[in-house]
């Protein structure tokens, strides 16, 4: 944006641009976040349920109905009332869920680590076979491999994730037999470990409890799998576009001339530069990961954030919807604004 | 479909559409078409997502001809429900004794009417905030932006589900939210589009000519940007239909006994290992429309917007 300020040497300067971006920044994500906040008020209150009828019930007298009613706040102008949601919000405090009767943000904090063990597997598999996938596409342009890159990005696209999550599901636990069934973890195991964590492959491995390592890791195989498929068609498809781009500038022919070989030219040079985007993609792609969950877990039995908001949705529990909506907004935010903040940080031309 | 290479000079029609002087707009504007059809017919993949998608408006059109049964009412409920694929029904039945097949044929008119209201509803909006920011630029652009900014950070998914969940499930209500969460990055597309177009030299000869700023919008930005703002909505029908197919999956789309093909995927989720293709055989017709869109999509994107593609 405002790259004129940078135009001196000086580190002084430098220093003042590394500032202004901070705060920019900052503000960015205030204002987004905010944003957000926003949207989840509004709905909360377009909602057509009563939320004092909730509490009272329809045979309270009106006094009572009354009372609750200025408890709750809902006397006030409205802009008094954002006043004071924003501030609970800010310190994570969405209420209490009806359907658990717990504080939202305590749910919120043990089905989160689930849905965040997920998403990063997910991203590691997609970024592990993706970014080489992608890589040799752009190589090999025009291939088989190159057209098979293609057709699994392409299928990517236009699979619904939960159809194929069922039909994982049938083939390799019904049929095959290779996979448990959903769920995190089997019943058996469930009590050899202390939750610590909450993140199950760590906090039994660190406990020694192997055998429950292992059951958890075969439960979460298959719905990390998939995720990671997701991922994997985005991140080679952005791979490839990047390589390609990267493989006709003219530094790759100087290292080709130079006589390097042909694995260094690609591998050392070309991807490296291409790593400064794809850092991006990645980040992007784990974001839509934390989204794309909440499908992933209904089918899985994951109990996990998405399967909360969706639970939560079918018994009309308003405070946990919007808690968990505000919670993984934030996340995706987050790691939206990151990845643009490091992508201008790695890339020297951007300043 | 593509015609045959023309080795000789063009003779006809064809050689009307390809003249070099036309005489009039209209001759121009259709010669500009033919030479879009004919690059794109030259990408036989994206014939076939056209093929796919004339294909299910017309299987929405002429539903109640081609589905052999009615989608709501169904059969004999002790003998002919869950039954596997045959000649009676094609695509075998579901739990209720209806036909797949014709519930699936009837279910295309649902999808095809989420992606049109939902083009309708998202594209003039961001059209209008795109051209408006950028062709006035200033404080109006700084607000409008963030704003645009503000709803491009969010997780579409997720705010759709917030969004039926305040307005109560329902199609209706499922294309509004889906429609909210689609329109920023048309806005983003038609501002920088307009960025371009703002400081040419015709924008300065209208304006000379004392063209009011809503004439010049209207009359000279705007079909300027349809275009990539086009192909942008196309590459994102796909995604349209996946959202819509999964807040229906979650109970939260059309409801029951409407065929909405995520609806009809969640049913057979409860029958999903003895009855397999209850839940299957709907997957695989959201699977092939989405295709095609994305198909479509890629197609008119190296038609229409050349530098994009790659």
């Amino acid at each position: 944006m405002a790259s004129s300020i940078a135009t001196g040497s000086g580190g002084h300067d430098a220093l003042r641009f590394y500032l202004t971006k901070t705060a920019q920044f900052i503000l960015v994500l205030a204002t987004t976040l905010l944003g957000l906040i926003a949207v989840t008020f509004f709905i909360g209150r377009v909602v057509p349920i009563d939320p004092v009828l909730a509490i009272v019930g329809d045979r309270a007298p009106p006094q009572v109905y009354a009372r609750v009613r200025q408890e709750l706040g809902l006397d006030l102008p409205l802009i008094q009332q954002f006043w004071i949601y924003l501030k609970k919000a800010v310190v994570g405090d969405f209420g209490n869920s009806v359907l658990t009767t717990n504080p939202v943000m305590t749910d919120i904090k043990n089905a989160f680590p689930a849905t965040f063990e997920l998403a990063t597997l997910g991203t590691l598999i997609g970024t592990l076979i993706g970014v080489p996938l992608g890589v040799l596409a752009a190589v090999k342009r025009g291939s088989l491999l190159d057209q098979f890159v293609r057709f699994i990005g392409l299928a990517g696209y236009s699979i619904p994730i939960f159809w194929l999550g069922l039909m994982s599901l049938l083939l390799f636990y019904a049929k095959l037999g290779w996979v448990p069934g959903p769920g995190r973890i089997d019943v058996a195991y469930s009590y050899l470990y202390t939750p610590v964590t909450n993140i199950v492959l760590l906090d039994t491995a660190m406990q020694g409890q192997w055998d429950a390592f292992w059951d958890a890791a075969s439960h979460i195989v298959l719905p990390a799998c998939l995720l990671g498929y997701f991922s994997l068609a985005y991140i080679s498809r952005m791979t490839r576009s990047f390589m390609l781009n990267e493989l006709a500038q003219e530094y790759v022919i100087a290292a080709r001339v130079k006589g390097l070989s042909e694995m260094r030219v690609i591998w050392r040079h070309a991807l490296r530069n291409a790593a400064v985007p794809l850092i991006t993609v990645i980040a992007l792609s784990y974001a839509n990961l934390l989204e794309g969950s909440v499908l992933t877990e209904t089918v899985f039995a994951w109990p996990g954030l998405g399967q909360y908001i969706t639970n939560s949705l079918q018994n009309a529990d308003m405070n946990a919807v919007l808690g968990g909506t505000l919670v993984i907004g934030t996340a995706f935010v987050v790691l939206n604004l990151v990845s643009d903040l490091l992508y201008r940080l790695l890339d020297p031309r951007t300043r | 479909m593509a015609g045959s290479p023309a080795l000789s000079e063009p003779t006809g029609w064809r050689a009307w559409l390809l003249s070099a002087e036309p005489h009039s707009r209209w001759q121009a504007r259709l010669g500009r078409f033919y030479l879009g059809w004919r690059s794109f017919t030259r990408n036989p993949l994206a014939v076939v997502g056209l093929a796919i998608v004339l294909l299910l408006i017309l299987v929405a059109l002429f539903a109640n001809y081609i589905a052999p049964y009615s989608p709501i009412v169904g059969g004999d409920l002790r003998t002919q429900r869950l039954l596997p694929p045959s000649e009676t029904f094609w695509l075998g039945t579901d739990d209720q004794a209806r036909d797949i097949f014709s519930r699936i044929v009837y279910g295309s008119r649902i999808t095809l009417f989420v992606v049109v209201l939902v083009s309708i509803i998202a594209t003039p909006i961001g059209l209008l905030v795109g051209t408006v920011s950028g062709y006035l630029g200033g404080w109006v652009d700084t607000v409008l932006m963030r704003i645009t900014d503000i709803f491009l950070a969010f997780p579409r998914l997720v705010l759709a589900l917030a969004f039926v969940a305040a307005l109560g499930p329902g199609i209706e209500n499922a294309v509004i939210a889906i429609a909210i969460t689609s329109w920023p990055p048309y806005a983003r597309i038609a501002r920088a589009e307009t960025l371009m177009i703002r400081n040419s030299d015709f924008i300065a000869a209208v304006k000379l000519q004392g063209a009011s700023t809503p004439r010049i919008i209207f009359g000279h930005v705007i079909p300027l940007c349809l275009s990539s703002v086009i192909v942008r909505v196309t590459l994102d029908m796909a995604g349209i239909i996946l959202t819509a197919a999964g807040l229906g999956f979650l109970g939260l789309g059309a409801q029951p006994p409407q065929p909405e093909w995520g609806a009809m995927v969640a049913t057979g989720r409860n029958y999903l290992i003895d009855q397999w293709w209850v839940a299957a055989m709907p997957g695989i017709a959201i699977f092939v429309v989405s295709l095609g869109f994305n198909l479509l999509g890629d197609g008119l994107r190296d038609v229409l917007d050349p530098k994009a593609a790659k």
